[in-house]
């Protein structure tokens, strides 16, 4: 069973990954986007640990909700309202449980990532982090390990893509050949949950 | 009628001096009398560019009259963020509205409509309506 510390792991285990990635992050949303998708998760991540050490929040929902409202209002691009809609969503689908299973938290997600899809309105294919998270989700199934590698390969898989959602699309044929920041950003999120798995 | 209450209007833009502009521009253009309520929400709390859902939940609260505040962004993070506020229940005042609008003429569509003590509905259709006025 998973329980409120695990999914602090989880974000602190997130906060360490994009502290390590953030260039590489940056660097990625050059190209394609406006260069800040680094050093906005950076802020936003870093404002997620800093409120739950604060605040410490006691079940997997509620570290989730908090997370999520602090990238909503820290991130100051996108990427605060996605990956906020993300954690919230997950976190309220959650509900006031202790301790949660690996298979309800797979549900949970899978309502998270349904709700970033109706926010942003991206679809499988249009070069987005939901590119790395449908195939994240639908792997959750199997264990943490095979989410974190179905993330990194769908986040690969988005380089031939053209970006069709955000700044990127404004770009047309010429944001082929790029991988994208989001997706790359998701698998990093998926990556810090095996991370907190032990996996 | 002075007693009556107006609905307030937030302008989300990713530039503070976009958004107060456009503010400014919309309040000009709907000429004295009644005092529209308008906020502009622009940039990040730090003054770069961007969008801040603690701006946006400050500027829609100093709005509020109790007839309801029509948003209306630019693009991207301020829509997002603004969606994302409205589905969160309790951060953005009771009957506040994503608009559809373009940002500057739906702007001026809203002010002007919302000077006429107009309800929500009818800020909104005037904002929306703004998209359908050519200009060639």
């Amino acid at each position: 069973m998973l329980d409120a510390d695990f999914f602090r792991r989880w974000m602190t285990a997130t906060a360490a990954l994009v502290d390590r990635e953030a260039e590489r992050l940056t660097a990625l949303d050059s190209p394609i986007g406006d260069a800040d998708h680094g050093t906005n998760l950076q802020r936003g991540f870093t404002a997620v640990t800093a409120a739950l050490e604060e605040e410490k929040p006691d079940t997997p929902g509620a570290v989730l909700t908090l997370a999520g409202r602090r990238l909503i209002s820290t991130v100051g691009g996108a990427s605060g309202p996605l990956y906020g809609t993300l954690l919230r969503r997950t976190g309220k689908a959650l509900g006031d449980a202790a301790e949660v299973s690996a298979e309800q938290l797979a549900e949970a997600l899978r309502t998270g990532v349904d709700a970033v899809r109706t926010l942003g309105g991206a679809a499988p294919g249009d070069k987005t982090m939901i590119d790395a998270l449908v195939p994240a989700v639908d792997a959750l199934g199997d264990s943490f390990a095979a989410a974190r590698d179905a993330a990194d390969e769908g986040a690969r898989a988005t380089t031939p893509l053209q970006a069709r959602k955000g700044r990127a699309s404004y770009l047309g044929e010429r944001s082929i050949g790029h991988q994208d920041p989001g997706a790359t950003s998701s698998a990093l999120v998926m990556a810090a949950l095996a991370e907190a798995a032990g996996e | 009628m002075s007693d009556e209450r107006l609905v307030g209007i937030v302008l989300v833009s990713h530039s503070a001096e976009v958004a107060a502009s456009v503010a400014a521009l919309a309040k000009a253009l709907s000429g004295g009398g009644t005092e529209v309520p308008v906020a502009p929400a622009g940039g990040t709390e730090g003054g770069g560019f961007g969008t801040s859902a603690e701006l946006i939940s400050a500027a829609a609260a100093s709005v509020d009259r109790g007839a309801g505040v029509a948003l209306l962004t630019d693009l991207g993070s301020a829509v997002l963020t603004v969606k994302a506020l409205l589905a969160e229940g309790d951060e953005l005042p009771e009957n506040s509205r994503l608009v559809d609008a373009p940002f500057v003429e739906g702007a001026v569509a809203a002010v002007v409509t919302a000077a006429t003590g107009a309800d929500l509905e009818a800020v909104e259709a005037a904002a929306v309506e703004a998209y359908s006025y050519r200009k060639v």
